[in-house]
């Protein structure tokens, strides 16, 4: 049997010619994709900005113009309403009620009781309510946990590597956070507590990459003393490229799937994490290793370390 | 690379035997294999989600204000008690204006003994080394009560343990539903019951405070008085349920909910849903002493601060039991039985979060992460075995033992799957090939650069683990704060994220690389097709 074989043998790309193409790119992107977050803002879900939000699947054919009407006459306040696929299955959202800080403990879970009364037959699939307080705490914690995971990450491998490491480790993972961002500005795809987990998730695999990159690159700054870092850095992306690519195929191979024919209550999260595994192959390609250039990383730097780094490695059994 | 000792060939043999049989009990339905399933074997399972099973979860915060209310009722009442039996202090004026207990002491003699008094009703807070109220005197003859810090937030607790077990009452008065009410944090507790759909009746039974109250009916109150607001000194105005008005009562309690020791829905003798109680030893014993010394006079039956009704008390009652009416339906009457039944919230508690799902999309959910699961394993599976040929294989059979352990792993820890989790779980096995494919290509890597197979293999597992291990702590860490800050769906599926990446590196290195050493003993290979 002749096996598969993504990428040739013995690939000589030279991936550090484009670098400074690379790095405007991933600038002006990444700046692309800040300003959209910030001008736009995200379309965050319920669960960071309170109200209620209810999946509702009704018997016959309900023409949205016509359930917005109906909806609109029960006097429940401002709803938004988006059909889920077909003409039965709607999505009705209503903000969190106004008032001042003390109401914010309040919540509103009016369309649960008032739909199956409106239209007979008709049934609430799922109903989030979240009060004003709790979606602060969601969105406070959720921000807390995206930054401490990033920082963690990028404190880890300073330590198992070396600082400049650490700090590539770290805009790599501002590269790719904010690129998903810009994502969900610009497609207004909803922002919930499952997105949230996927952009942790994104932190955890998108490092995935630079790591096993790093590792090659510390292995061949010790073989070849005298090479310069550029080619180095392309000797090492080279000698990892068939890995990069078999891995990010497999990883998105599975989400893929989960994408196209999981429960769409997940799409969401499937289709950050697939996004986050695209762009963080990138950017362990051209953010990880050309950042370890200008922070003056040398086929020296890391001699008198070496003894050190050979002792703390783990061993195979 | 050859050496790989007996010991350890079953050592691992064992641990996935562990997992595989861990995992039998949730993928197959109970009644199925009853009849085969030892009973010396463990029957663990892995606990479905409310968004794969269907149900509510609601989320209940203590409202802060009406405890602080409650506490400085309570202590009024047991300050008039404890008072009451010294018949020389005589007090008055009694407010709990500013949250604080303030009262006058008539004769300026008697100040230091109600001092002393007041003193002996205030508690230590343990560890604190603080007691739960300050007494001090104003003016020489006001004795002013005022809560601590520490005071106040022992209270709490021991009111949001009291509250957990009357919300466990309320649904599930005969204690066999699994359901789940637990505290979080301070003042908030977290119910989800699998099964209820539409949770309106569940949160109207839950949220009634039911504080039953009997007090005597003030007479001598001004009815143009009572109407303004305004009671003579020992009573208090309360509005009647129905809204017809207002009554003075009172303020000292005949008998309270707390000495009950049942209540039930029954009908009265014109066929109206009324409720039937029963009062414990005590609370008979009073009851009977005080409508013995009120015949003829009226009393009030009280619930959450509001006059259900007034009957004439026509002859002493002293059966300990009695019923109340108040204009109920049967569903109203039967509910609140129920929380009768259960005790008093010591606390209002307001709901601020609450999440349902039907069973209908918890199964469609199930459903397409089932189909989604079996399509990305295959898929991986197949594109493995094309690319990596026999050593696709044996990545493989890992992939199918690390799923038996994930599985396994997480029904003896009684586990939570969401519907993130699935998702969590086909990352795994998107991801858990990572280890695998790191360390074939290092493989292919090391042949063309000349080696030979044996050190080419031994060489490829050697210099992969290093990355395999430093890329797994960073979805340790990822994974392990994911677990901390996030909430039910989310931490399963951190949890199914963490127990994937240990179980993974297991599989896909130690396991692995005990079928290739096996293969290599075995077959002699000349040559390596990777």
């Amino acid at each position: 049997m002749k096996l598969l074989k993504l990428v040739p043998e013995n690939t000589n790309l030279d991936f550090m010619r484009w670098r400074n193409l690379a790095l405007v790119l991933s600038l002006i992107a990444t700046a692309a994709s800040i300003a959209f977050t910030v001008y736009k803002g995200l379309n965050l879900g319920i669960d960071f900005v309170g109200g209620e939000l209810v999946r509702t699947e009704f018997q016959q054919s309900v023409h949205i113009d016509d359930l917005r009407a109906r909806v609109a006459r029960m006097g429940v306040g401002e709803a938004s309403i988006q059909a889920l696929g077909n003409d039965r299955t709607y999505q009705i959202r209503l903000p969190k009620p106004p008032g001042p800080e003390s109401a914010s403990n309040t919540m509103v879970s009016k369309l649960r009781v008032l739909i199956p009364q409106q239209f007979p037959g008709a049934r609430v699939d799922a109903g989030e309510s979240v009060s004003g307080k709790v979606s602060e705490e969601l969105a406070q914690d959720s921000a807390m946990a995206i930054g401490f995971a990033m920082i963690g990450i990028a404190l880890y491998i300073w330590f198992r590597f070396e600082w400049q490491f650490g700090v590539g480790a770290l805009l790599t993972l501002a590269h790719d956070i904010a690129m998903t961002l810009g994502f969900f500005a610009f497609t207004r795809l909803p922002v919930d507590l499952n997105v949230v987990a996927a952009f942790l998730t994104i932190v955890g695999y998108s490092l995935n990459d630079t790591v096993v990159i790093y590792d090659r690159i510390r292995e061949d700054l010790r073989k070849y003393r005298k090479m310069a870092i550029l080619p180095l850095l392309n000797l090492s992306l080279n000698e990892t490229l068939a890995r990069t690519v078999v891995t990010s195929f497999t990883v998105l191979i599975a989400l893929g799937v989960l994408m196209l024919v999981g429960p769409q209550v997940i799409f969401g999260l499937a289709i950050a994490i697939f996004l986050g595994v695209v762009i963080g192959t990138y950017s362990s390609i051209y953010i990880s290793a050309p950042v370890l250039v200008w922070l003056g990383v040398q086929p020296d730097s890391f001699l008198k370390a070496d003894d050190k780094d050979e002792a703390d490695a783990p061993q195979t059994a | 690379m050859l050496d790989f000792p007996k010991w350890k060939v079953w050592l691992i043999g064992i641990v996935i035997a562990a997992g595989v049989l861990l995992s039998i009990p949730t993928l197959i339905e109970r009644t199925t294999i009853a009849g085969y399933w030892p009973k010396w074997l463990p029957d663990y399972k892995i606990s479905w989600g409310l968004d794969l099973a269907g149900g509510s979860h609601l989320l209940m915060e203590a409202d802060a204000q009406d405890a602080q209310k409650q506490r400085l009722q309570g202590m009024e009442d047991s300050v008039a008690t404890e008072l009451r039996r010294d018949p020389r202090i005589d007090i008055g004026d009694i407010s709990t204006a500013g949250g604080r207990l303030s009262f006058l002491v008539r004769d300026p003699t008697q100040v230091d003994a109600a001092v002393e008094r007041m003193r002996n009703l205030t508690k230590p807070v343990a560890l604190t080394g603080n007691r739960d109220w300050d007494v001090s005197v104003v003016d020489s003859t006001r004795v002013v009560l005022t809560p601590t810090a520490s005071g106040t937030a022992q209270a709490l607790k021991d009111a949001m343990g009291v509250a957990r077990d009357v919300v466990r009452r309320r649904i599930d008065p005969g204690g066999t539903k699994e359901i789940t009410v637990i505290t979080e944090g301070n003042s908030r507790i977290l119910v989800e019951v699998p099964g209820v759909e539409n949770p309106e009746a569940l949160k109207k039974l839950i949220g009634q405070t039911a504080r039953l109250e009997f007090k005597l009916v003030d007479l001598s109150a001004n009815p143009q008085d009572v109407q303004r607001g305004q009671a003579p000194p020992g009573s208090q105005v309360l509005p009647m349920a129905d809204g017809s008005g207002f009554i003075a009562v009172k303020r000292r309690v005949m008998v309270s909910g707390d000495q009950l020791t049942d209540a039930k829905q029954s009908y009265d003798q014109d066929g109206r849903p009324d409720i039937d109680i029963t009062f414990n030893t005590a609370g008979a014993r009073r009851f009977a002493r005080v409508t013995q010394e009120n015949v003829n006079k009226p009393f009030a039956i009280i619930l959450d601060d509001k006059v259900l009704s007034s009957p004439n008390i026509n002859e002493p009652i002293l059966g300990g039991r009695a019923n109340i009416m108040g204009g109920f339906t049967v569903q109203s009457a039967h509910d609140l039985a129920v929380s009768l039944a259960s005790g008093k919230l010591p606390v209002k508690l307001n709901f601020i979060e609450e999440r349902t799902v039907s069973a209908e999309l918890g199964a469609d959910s199930v459903h397409k992460g089932l189909i989604a699961s079996v399509i990305s394993v295959v898929g991986v599976m197949i594109f493995m075995l094309v690319t990596y040929g026999r050593f696709g294989v044996y990545a493989n059979i890992a992939l199918v033992v690390n799923a038996f352990l994930i599985l396994g792993i997480m029904a003896t820890f009684n586990a939570t799957l969401t519907l993130p989790g699935i998702a969590g779980f086909i990352l795994t096995i998107g991801a858990a090939v990572d280890a695998n494919v790191l360390i074939n290509e290092r493989i292919r890597e090391e042949i063309r650069r000349g080696r030979r197979l044996l050190d080419a293999v031994e060489t490829g597992y050697h210099e992969a683990f290093r990355a395999i291990f430093d890329a797994n702590v960073t979805h340790v860490i990822s994974a392990a704060i994911m677990a901390y800050f996030g909430s039910g769906p989310v931490r399963g599926f951190a949890v199914v994220l963490l127990i994937g990446v240990v179980t993974s590196v297991f599989t896909a290195v130690y396991f692995t690389r005990m079928l290739v050493a096996l293969w290599i003993r075995r077959a002699r290979p000349r040559a390596l097709h990777i």
